[in-house]
């Protein structure tokens, strides 16, 4: 076991870090909730993604009180709860991921149920299981960094901050020097899903963004829902996260994959 | 032992600040601010001011003879429930909105659970010209009814919070993703010691006036600022913070914190939050929290809609962890009885968190040279129903 973690971190580069190298623009990174619409769906719907062309793709840990999020994400949290998922059980759903999907994932989480499985065994039952990436939007930058860092790097794991409209340059900055694989652009001051449409101001601001010239690429997420916001996010990122939106098509009727094939293709052509 | 906040918002291994980045301006903002502000001496004076002329400070403390002859020791009341609205509570929202207004904040959100926190809050807003929304849990709207309306002709809007198990957990939840999308204008007034630093310090030192009164007050009457014991409810924890506060120090008094124990410890409907919480993350600090071993935040239940929250202060979880805080936990049917006890010992008929305390009584073991003071952190006429509808009187 121990091996193959070793082999993951040392030896290949990070998959996150590989997609940038390869892609800089139009960067698609899909949100979905473990354990939505069914329980056992988190495969398939990664497959899926993957051929209907996602570069990365994020899965939502559930929690029962996710205060970042807006209605149609606390929904599929509160449904993958009721359907009985658990961190231990996407673990064990992940396993043997990596013999079907290759695309980047990166496990988002509210911060309370990792701390319940051990910060430890959570990062490296990650690697194990072939994960990229973190995103932990409440853990604070100092844990992070005197207790969190040392773990992730030691499983190959990068992590990414969120900055905001109102975020100052100072911590900007220091989010910079702080995230690995990309950075979070909340594109709005909200929850999740809470906005349509982009705005001047909104535009403004990931302009300013895109001057300051940081090292990480950034990814921009919170209101993207179809090819309009997608572009527009794309002309001063590089790339953009969809999460409600998606949610939304994981709960149509119908064959599942094709409505996400149908879904993707929108976006991206 | 020292029991004080340090720069991270810790108290001991509780407390911080666990927030997604849409939070961090605004609890930058006051984290950054609240010192300068709270110890500017027109605020002191404002702020003073305020609770002698409109609160009615300082409240009585009262030698309740007749409860202390059935218990065999020397009880005094701290009368919270003599504030204007009713409970303590509106000690903290006079502090929070003249902070609001210095801050330069046009709006004000709360979450409510026995709608005495929405009410103090609403009463602040419409005695500063403010506009206010109140979050409350559609369970706590149904069994808080008088508070409902007394909000809105204060003339706030009460939003129902339909998420979860409808309760002060889930109003604690949608008042924060008001926050999330209105980040530039509004403020938050969090009505307990709870929440991401610098929220639990500065809520515990505006409620501090309650530990400060008891001290001058006891010595007038017993020659000594220090009683043995110090009792008081935790739902979130800011009473017993406020009567706590001044006490931290002095040893020799027992800080003794009650909790709701629902049907019981062992039923699945409880809130005694030591009792079956561990370490965890909840609504932006580490604290004790009733979870899965999944760490999902477990839905709690209390007769009373002002206990009913699965987690407790930092600072509470800390004087539990230390020993420096005695915590006992008593029923709904212990604290009701508890409450009529009183009304018909003292005329005093307390509110149904209040009762709680006032139940730990009978646990403790006092003897007749005791002093005891109890917070009575607020009065029963909100609860009136839920008194009726228990029937046992
Ligand atoms: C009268 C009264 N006491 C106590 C509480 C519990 O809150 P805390 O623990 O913050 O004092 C409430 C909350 O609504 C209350 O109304």
């Amino acid at each position: 076991m121990t091996n193959r973690r070793e082999i993951v971190s040392k030896v290949e580069m990070n998959r996150i870090e590989k997609l940038f190298q390869t892609k800089s623009s139009r960067v698609l990174n899909v949100y979905f909730t473990a354990g939505y619409p069914k329980l056992d769906d988190t495969v398939s719907i990664l497959k899926a993604l993957e051929t209907s062309g996602a570069d990365l793709i994020e899965i939502g840990i559930p929690f029962s009180d996710p205060v970042a999020d807006g209605p149609t994400i606390q929904a599929s949290n509160d449904v993958a709860l009721s359907n009985g998922m658990t961190l231990k059980l996407l673990m064990e759903q992940l396993k043997d991921v990596r013999q079907e999907v290759s695309v980047p994932i990166v496990l988002m989480g509210y911060i309370n149920p990792i701390v319940q499985y051990g910060i430890e065994r959570f990062c490296a039952d990650c690697a194990e299981c072939g994960v990229d990436g973190l995103i932990l939007p409440d853990l604070p930058m100092h844990e992070y960094l005197e207790v969190y860092k040392p773990v992730f790097e030691k499983n190959g794991l990068l992590n990414t901050f969120l900055i905001t409209p109102q975020t100052s340059e100072a911590r900007i900055r220091e989010i910079d020097n702080n995230t690995s694989g990309f950075i979070y652009m909340v594109s709005s001051a909200s929850t999740t899903g809470a906005k349509t449409g982009i705005s001047e101001a909104q535009e403004a601001y990931f302009k300013r963004v895109n001057e300051m010239g940081l090292k990480n690429p950034r990814l921009i997420g919170f209101g993207i829902s179809n090819k309009e916001t997608f572009d527009k996010a794309c002309e001063n990122a590089n790339g953009a996260i969809i999460g409600s939106a998606f949610i939304k098509v994981l709960g149509q009727e119908g064959d599942m994959e094709s409505n996400i094939k149908t879904f993707i293709d929108q976006v991206i052509n | 032992m020292k029991i004080k906040v340090d720069e991270r918002g810790y108290y001991g291994n509780f407390g911080g600040a666990y927030i997604p980045e849409m939070l961090y301006p605004n609890v930058e903002e006051l984290r950054d601010n609240y010192e300068a502000i709270t110890s500017d001496p027109d605020f002191k004076k404002q702020f003073d001011q305020l609770l002698k002329d409109y609160v009615g400070r300082p409240t009585p403390l009262y030698l309740a003879e007749r409860l202390s002859e059935h218990y065999g020791a020397k009880i005094y009341l701290k009368r919270e429930d003599l504030c204007h609205t009713g409970a303590h509570k509106v000690n903290n929202t006079i502090g929070q909105i003249l902070l609001a207004q210095r801050l330069g904040k046009k709006k004000i959100i709360a979450e409510t659970g026995a709608g005495q926190h929405g009410v103090a809050t609403t009463t602040v807003c419409a005695l500063m010209g403010v506009e206010c929304i109140v979050y409350m849990g559609e369970v706590d709207m149904a069994r808080q009814k008088p508070n409902v309306e007394r909000m809105r002709i204060l003339g706030a809007e009460v939003r129902p919070a339909s998420s979860g198990s409808k309760t002060l957990k889930d109003a604690t939840n949608e008042a924060m993703r008001h926050w999330i999308n209105n980040p530039t204008d509004t403020h938050y007034i969090i009505g307990s010691v709870v929440g991401p630093h610098p929220y639990p310090e500065m809520v515990a030192r505006f409620q501090s006036v309650i530990s400060a009164e008891i001290r001058t007050q006891l010595k007038e009457k017993e020659g000594t600022e220090l009683p043995n014991y110090v009792v008081a409810c935790v739902g979130g924890g800011s009473n017993a913070a406020g009567a706590f506060y001044n006490y931290y120090d002095d040893e020799a008094v027992a800080l003794v914190a009650v909790e709701a124990a629902g049907l019981g410890n062992t039923t699945g409907k409880s809130a005694a939050t030591t009792t079956l919480g561990k370490p965890g993350i909840l609504h932006g600090s580490k604290t004790l929290l009733m979870q899965t071993e999944d760490g999902q935040v477990v839905e709690p239940y209390s007769i009373s809609a002002g206990l009913d929250y699965p987690g407790i202060g930092p600072v509470h979880a800390h004087l539990f962890e230390t020993g420096r805080g005695t915590f006992y936990s008593v029923t709904d049917e212990e604290a009701m009885k508890a409450g009529i006890q009183l009304s018909r010992l003292e005329g005093i008929i307390p509110a149904i968190e209040t009762s709680h305390a006032f139940a730990a009584l009978k646990q403790m073991n006092l003897k007749s040279d005791d002093i005891v003071v109890i917070n009575l952190s607020g009065r029963g006429d909100k609860d009136l129903e839920t008194y009726i509808k228990w029937g046992k009187y």
